[in-house]
């Protein structure tokens, strides 16, 4: 156990990312272990959430290295990857079960299982599979929970989350919080891009500041992290 | 297998989704019986002529109103930005584009089965060649317009003016395709020539651009 939670699950080496001038992440360095909850903070633009892009391969370092799971290159990884964005990155038109069977089959669930993976993974963010309804008519509550379904049903190793109490009232924030936590406790590696810290101040194990594209303070306590 | 699943279950998602809305077969429909009805009206043209011109007339109807469905097709995976979900799943590219292009021929040639009989009444068409020649004609000349398109599309998803910016890629590169539909339908209706260097043309057009689409997708779906 103790060998597992040292591993490190993402090796950052010099990261830069430029988009045209702008330079997203300038030079980023560091270690994640595996199976912690780590809680990535800063003011607008500061890079957060292009380092959880680069993690997830949707975002190309211009300069450096970045290794995912122990592989370099980050498609290999994808299968372990579980990734929840700003947007819902799901269909409004479809029902919660339908959006996730989908999902479900890009990740090579064998057909057998798909329903079975789906419905738990829905119920996992306390919602009711057998809910009709498209998630275009959900409440924003509902909508992000069904977000994190989405992201936990290929049961990932990596899990990234970008502001995933956005929108949300303080009751379903405090709930997500209690669900990314309880990720965390299965053994899965968290990060989460938010503004909102003081949510997950009980359960993070590490909270990294970060400012103009690099990681100044990492702590683990959410008071004095901003260094 | 998994080529074949991510395939298969793309493919019913976007029917799926577009029985459900209905925006691109909607539009499509309107925009085809308008230029039916306008033509209809700016020409009166006796059998002879129709023959000769109908040709060309249904193809550009058909391309232009393939525009819609083929913006539509890409602009439901950028709502909520799902085709982010997409990309960070191990599924590979080819499967979606290939879904996406099949999704939209059959969007397309749905159109085209309910338009053609109006043309037909509005022209009053009589093919004097082989008539059942323009099945394969269809379908070749189909899929040239949405293979193509649907990678343009693909492309132009990361612009401010996709819009716009999709005619303009797909319109000069569909040239030699428009012109062998158009001489082959032609070439049919008439009875005058055979159709078959227009059929063959056809042919090595979808053969060489349904290659290279496939070949380039993968590096239109990662670029940022």
């Amino acid at each position: 156990m103790a060998d597992t939670q040292s591993t490190p699950v993402v090796v950052a080496e010099g990261v830069m990312k430029q988009f045209g001038r702008f330079a997203a992440l300038r030079g980023v360095t560091a270690e994640f272990s595996a199976g912690k909850l780590y809680v990535i903070l800063g003011d607008n633009g500061a890079g957060k959430t292009t380092l959880l892009r680069t993690m997830a391969g949707l975002a190309h370092s211009t300069r450096g290295k970045i290794t995912v799971l122990g592989s370099e290159n980050i498609q290999a990884s994808r299968a372990q990857i579980g990734y929840m964005a700003h947007p819902s990155l799901l269909y409004d038109e479809m029902s919660g079960m339908e959006n996730l069977r989908y999902f479900a089959k890009l990740y090579r669930i064998p057909a057998g299982e798909v329903d079975r993976r789906c419905r738990e993974a829905i119920l996992s963010v306390k919602l009711d599979p057998d809910l009709e309804r498209p998630v275009g008519q959900y409440s924003q509550g509902m909508r992000q929970r069904m977000s994190l379904a989405r992201a936990l049903v290929n049961d990932p190793e990596l899990l990234l989350l970008d502001e995933p109490f956005s929108n949300v009232d303080a009751r379903s924030a405090a709930e997500m919080a209690g669900l990314v936590a309880h990720a965390r406790d299965r053994g899965k590696t968290v990060f989460v891009v938010t503004h909102q810290a003081a949510q997950l101040e009980l359960y993070a194990d590490e909270f990294i500041w970060m400012e103009s594209g690099r990681i100044v303070n990492r702590t683990s306590a959410l008071q004095g992290a901003k260094g | 297998m998994n080529f074949l699943t991510v395939t298969r279950a793309t493919l019913a998602k976007d029917i799926r989704l577009e029985w459900r809305s209905k925006d691109a077969i909607n539009a499509m429909l309107f925009f085809s019986l308008l230029v039916v009805v306008i033509f209809s009206f700016a020409f009166d043209p006796t059998a002879e002529e129709s023959r000769r011109i109908a040709g060309g007339l249904v193809w550009v109807a058909f391309l232009f109103a393939a525009i819609v469905a083929l913006n539509q097709t890409w602009a439901r995976e950028l709502r909520n930005q799902v085709l982010d979900a997409y990309r960070v799943s191990p599924a590979p590219a080819i499967p979606l584009f290939l879904a996406k292009a099949v999704g939209n021929f059959i969007f397309v040639a749905a159109l085209e089965a309910l338009m053609t009989p109006l043309f037909i009444a509005f022209y009053r068409l009589r093919p004097l060649g082989p008539g059942w020649q323009l099945i394969p004609i269809a379908i070749l000349g189909t899929w040239a317009l949405v293979v193509n398109g649907t990678f343009f599309a693909a492309m132009s998803l990361r612009t401010r003016a996709r819009e716009i910016m999709l005619p303009l890629l797909l319109f000069p590169l569909s040239i030699p395709a428009l012109l062998g539909m158009v001489n082959s339908t032609t070439a049919i209706l008439t009875g005058e020539t055979s159709p078959a260097f227009w059929i063959a043309l056809l042919v090595a057009y979808d053969v060489v651009f349904t290659t290279a689409c496939l070949l380039l997708f993968e590096t239109v779906l990662e670029a940022e």
